[in-house]
């Protein structure tokens, strides 16, 4: 028997595809369709009112925040917003649906036909998306040896249900999916998306088919997914697990299975009853959702610049790399500090720079202190200021490294620093010739070893004791100048 | 959708006859345990209430609404700040088994969730 | 008369003028229903303590020469579909055996901020489904006009409350008729206001796009005080209608004259002679009075059976799919979850609402939705089209509430001939308007009949003076249900007045 073929070789010959659902939190204080608190961490079944409860004469009521949070998304995915949407009853029985019922959308969602532009590699890959749609969350049941224990807590917490086309092309892309959704509802402030406390989760469907081929294969779907390692991992192993299975003849069979994170491998739910029937109802609870122009001009005028349209545009505007054009996106703090720098900066170019000065001493200093973009110490027009000294030779580089930490540590102006501590940059060719006259006439033995011996290291050794003599303020261009000069070589 | 079980199909309003199959089918999608004597009735009582649904087979409805709700008016939005909840024991009061400040139920053959949403 | 008839206005009257405590007529009503709701029926749950609590507290307000609300001290019975704080709420169900709810239903908070007692909660048909009281899972409920008829359903422990003096009026429930035709059997006033215009928060919901409150009472006048008081917009219930709410006892004029009657012909086909006669007599008073008739047709009245009867079973399919014994009521014994529910449910339900469980869940069932729950919702459309081109010719429509008068417990055993005591009230709910069933008139066998007024949306008003009219002329007066004349034991109950005024005399 040969060896199995590994992952690669296998996608030479088979492609997968996928499609996610993505349930995302909405952060509000109150739940979608009743008042009650949406906290996360209180103890167990005390956030719940009559309605939270599904006690007998209870009804819904909407949470306008839900709406202006779903339609910042659809704006943002550039879907197609209905005017009128309805919400539908999705009956099934579960001890933490309280309802017997989930009130979702069925036939109108709010969003249709949106896309989201994924960053990948170096650039943006867009990924259509079916359908946005306003559900409400379930509480939370654990299992107990033979029983099973219910908490109410989150059920009625509001959830956005995103839905891709099936056009994910690789565990790889789904994973970076699931990154640029994180971003981009964390940078539309509607949601805090932390993987861990559930407030975004990922469900897989995930087929495989020969390259070439037309039509879909047998889907199978991944659920517990709850991390984005695990989001990459699971997809991968049901590749492998589903080429592996047609490679030998077999079928796949359309099933749900649950990721177990701890084997790294999948199981098939065993379900007593066969399909889901859901019984979809209008619910005649709640009246249609109106979205009128007022609403819609609110979300256009307060939608912030979206994460890949910065993205381009640092690259394109700012000559800024991809790879640090994505790092600056990763979080809108991080952007609109970039932004902020950038418009404090008295030329148009200053871009590169301040790209530099913050993706190195700025987000080194902020790690190591634990501190989030938002409180940093040095204000971007700070930032601005630093990086003109720099580039006008005020100070070095090397310097400006040393200005910035301390003005990081005690909130000091650069310019304060640099006055304070005598710290301006020597460019004068008159004073530097002079120093460097002297350090070579006390360094007889290394000058001849460099400009006849040939030892080129010598070079540095002389560049460093003009550091030494100038407290590390020589103009480092000029000096190296002045010192071939000197030296004849 | 993971389900494709949905509004698929015109159906017809005239499958009036239902099989004792069915019958059971729709008892566990509604979660009804009945009796052989009930499952009897059931068909019976069942198939004779369906043939007055004929009737509305025959009306041609072509472009006429839904009408989903009896008077036409718009969804509500309620401002959203959080109203305090009911005492946790207040919740807890009426539940028939409980383990602390859980609510307890048998549990399902199936391990996991069989149904989205977590 | 002895306090138990008073009307509901006479009551406020005579408690905020001091004539006698509110105390006193609370004490007289549970004194009563001692005597006679042992047979009657009518109470599933008496709160005794809660009623004098209240009372008491009235006669505080009225000592302190403060200003009472409109039903001060006024006894009412509350449907059980309508949850009460700490006062058990059964549905007239098994399955809610036990509960005490936490919370107050909107009408119930809006009475008693109008000051009225609460004396307990009166039996129903469970969950509303039915049109006898015989599907109450606890007891059936006797028409005081005779005691081996049903009161009609399913707020027959309402109608037969008031009819018998058990209370100065009732909330009840109306689905698919169930305030008006129940009104209708035991001679009294029942209401369906619009769809919307009152809150369903807190009312156990059937059919939500149909179910609505409304008082019983034992007249026209009295309707009006209790619709004021719970009337109007409550946030927390997404169909209620944010409309001005008139002041419904000003339409009480008695002026008919130019009023256009429609009189629909679908609905004066098949009913009893008796029936006939009354509701003839009720058309007769209207154009005495100067009213006018017009004969109209509204031509999908008879797909409003098949139409309900797919609505309101599916709608209550999800409606009652909460019931799973998990965090209220009753609970199966099972080791399994599935079976937990299963039982649990078979169980605690009764042989009806299974049936329309069963109903509804085929008629959602994935292939089936477009065929039966869309078709019926498509056919609602017609049946309101058909009333909006009928007001065009009239200002309200008459009808009789029901083809028969009450008729005897078990006569109904098929499901379906059940269905069909509703025919003349679906329409209205199908199309969510206004109805009012007056009395007008008695059977050769003394079983009241009932008038039915259908009005456009919002238009309660039209309906209230025209029930007044009618009332007046040939509507029952002073006469009592004859069936509970066998209970009344020798020493009359004592009745506490202000010194100085003569008791005033009648009986039971």
């Amino acid at each position: 028997m040969s060896e199995p073929r590994a992952l690669p070789a296998l996608l030479e010959e088979w492609e997968p595809v996928i499609g996610l659902e993505v349930h995302v939190q909405l952060a509000t204080q109150s739940k979608i369709f009743s008042p009650s608190s949406t906290e996360f961490g209180a103890p167990p079944n005390s956030l719940t009112d009559p309605l939270v409860l599904g006690l007998p004469g209870t009804l819904p009521s909407f949470n306008q925040a839900v709406l202006q949070h779903a339609l910042k998304l659809g704006v943002a995915t550039s879907s197609q917003i209905r005017a009128k949407s309805r919400f539908a009853r999705k009956h099934y029985f579960y001890p933490d649906l309280p309802k017997g019922y989930q009130i979702s959308q069925f036939d109108e969602p709010l969003c249709e036909n949106g896309h989201l532009d994924v960053i990948i590699g170096g650039g943006l890959k867009r990924v259509k998306l079916q359908r946005i749609h306003l559900e409400e969350d379930a509480g939370k049941t654990t299992h107990v040896g033979q029983t099973s224990h219910v908490d109410l807590n989150r059920a009625g917490v509001p959830l956005v249900e995103v839905v891709t086309a099936p056009e994910i092309g690789s565990a790889a892309e789904a994973g970076e999916f699931m990154r640029s959704l994180h971003r981009l509802v964390r940078w539309l402030e509607i949601s805090e998306a932390d993987m861990e406390k559930g407030q975004l989760r990922c469900d897989a469907n995930v087929s495989v088919r020969l390259r070439g081929e037309d039509r879909l294969g047998t889907r199978a779907e991944l659920k517990n997914i709850n991390s984005f390692r695990f989001v990459e991992h699971a997809i991968e192993h049901e590749i492998v697990r589903q080429i592996r299975i047609l490679e030998s003849g077999g079928r796949i069979i359309r099933e749900t299975r649950l990721w177990d994170a701890d084997r790294g491998q999948s199981a098939p739910m065993r379900s007593k009853e066969e399909a889901n029937d859901y019984r979809y109802l209008p619910d005649p609870d709640l009246p249609p959702l109106v979205v009128d122009g007022q609403i819609m001009g609110t979300i256009l005028r307060t939608l912030p610049e979206l994460p890949s349209v910065r993205f381009d545009r640092y690259q394109k505007l700012h000559g800024i790399s991809p790879d640090d054009a994505r790092t600056l996106v990763s979080e809108r703090a991080l952007a609109d500090y970039f932004d902020a720098a950038v418009a404090a900066h008295p030329s148009e170019r200053g871009g590169r720079m301040i790209a530099n000065w913050m993706l190195t001493e700025l987000l080194g200093a902020l790690h190591a202190s634990a501190t989030p973009v938002a409180r940093s110490p040095v204000a971007p027009a700070t930032l601005a200021a630093l990086v003109v000294l720099v580039e006008n030779g005020t100070i070095s580089g090397k310097i400006g490294k040393d200005v910035f930490e301390e003005s990081y540590r005690t909130g000091d102006a650069p310019a304060a620093i640099i006055e304070r501590r005598g710290l301006q940059q020597i460019s004068d060719t008159g004073a530097l010739w002079e120093i460097i006259n002297r350090v070579v006439g006390a360094n007889p033995k290394q000058a001849e070893a460099y400009t006849v011996g040939g030892k080129d290291g010598l070079f540095g050794f002389f560049v460093g004791q003009v550091m030494k003599e100038t407290q590390g303020r020589a103009n480092p261009v000029i000096t190296s100048d002045l010192l071939h000069k000197r030296l004849g070589r | 959708m993971t389900t494709d079980e949905g509004h698929e199909g015109a159906g017809d309003a005239g499958m009036s006859a239902l099989t004792r199959t069915e019958v059971e089918e729709i008892a566990v999608l509604a979660r009804l345990h009945l009796e052989p004597a009930e499952l009897e009735r059931m068909e019976h009582e069942l198939t004779s209430i369906l043939t007055y649904f004929t009737a509305l087979a025959e009306v041609d409805t072509a472009g006429v609404p839904a009408m989903t709700h009896a008077v036409p008016m718009d969804l509500r939005l309620r401002a959203d700040v959080a109203l305090p909840s009911l005492p946790q024991d207040t919740a807890l009061a009426s539940a028939p088994r409980r383990d602390g400040a859980l609510i307890v139920v048998p549990s399902s053959i199936t391990p996991g969730r069989t149904e989205p949403g977590a | 008369m002895t306090s138990e008839y008073w009307s509901v206005a006479d009551t406020a009257r005579r408690i905020a003028a001091g004539e006698t405590t509110a105390l006193a007529v609370t004490e007289a009503t549970l004194a009563r229903i001692a005597i006679v709701d042992g047979t009657l029926g009518a109470y599933l749950a008496l709160d005794g303590d809660g009623a004098r609590a209240q009372a008491a507290e009235i006669d505080r307000l009225r000592a302190s020469n403060a200003a009472l609300p409109p039903l001060a001290g006024v006894p009412i019975a509350l449907k059980d579909v309508l949850v009460t704080r700490g006062l058990a709420t059964t549905a007239g169900s098994k399955i809610l055996e036990g509960w005490i709810p936490p919370y107050d239903a909107h009408v119930v908070e809006r009475l008693r901020a109008a000051g009225a007692v609460v004396i307990g909660k009166v039996n129903c048909d469970e969950f509303a489904m039915g049109s006898s009281t015989e599907n109450s899972a606890y007891k059936p409920t006797r028409n005081p006009w005779n005691l081996t008829r049903v009161p009609g359903g399913s707020s027959g422990g309402s109608s037969a409350a008031v009819a018998a003096g058990l209370c100065a009026a009732s909330l009840g429930t109306d689905t698919g008729g169930s305030i008006r035709q129940p009104a209708a059997f035991c001679g009294v006033v029942g209401l369906k206001p619009t769809y919307g215009r009152v809150s369903r928060w807190g009312v156990v919901a059937f059919a939500s796009s149909l179910d609505q409150v409304g008082p019983l009472t034992r007249n026209v006048g009295d309707a009006a005080l209790v619709l004021q008081a719970i009337a109007g917009f409550d946030p927390r219930d997404s169909t209620s209608l944010d409309a001005p709410v008139p002041a419904f006892a000003d339409a009480l004029t008695g002026d008919v004259a130019g009023l256009r009657i429609g009189l629909p012909q679908e609905f004066f086909e098949a009913m009893d002679e008796d029936v006939r006669v009354a509701v003839s007599s009720a058309v007769a008073a209207l154009v005495e009075r100067g009213a006018v008739t017009v004969d109209l047709s509204l031509p999908h009245t008879k797909l409003a059976l098949p139409a309900y009867y797919l609505v309101a079973p599916a709608e209550a399919s999800s409606n009652l799919a909460r019931f799973d014994g998990v965090r209220y009521g009753q609970r199966a014994a099972a080791t399994d979850l599935a079976d937990m529910y299963a039982r649990t449910r078979g169980a605690g339900f009764g042989p009806e609402v299974k049936r329309r469980i069963m109903l509804g869940t085929y008629a959602l069932r994935a292939g089936h939705y477009d065929a039966f729950y869309k078709k019926a919702q498509q056919i609602r459309t017609l049946i309101k089209r058909d009333f909006d081109k009928a007001f065009r010719y009239c200002d309200v429509i008459l009808t009789p509430t029901t083809p028969t008068v009450a008729f005897p417990f078990g006569a109904k055993a098929n499901p379906v001939d059940m269905y069909l005591a509703d025919v003349f009230t679906l329409s209205c709910n199908l199309a969510g308007l206004p109805g009012l069933s007056v009395p007008c008139g008695l059977s050769g066998d003394g079983l009241p009949i009932g008038a039915q007024l259908l009005g456009k949306p919002l238009d309660e008003a039209t309906l209230l003076r025209a029930g007044g009219v009618i009332e007046g002329a040939v509507g029952l007066g002073e006469r009592r249900p004859t069936g509970l004349a066998t209970l009344v034991p020798s020493p009359r109950p004592a009745r506490i007045t202000k010194p100085g005024h003569a008791a005033p005399g009648g009986d039971l």
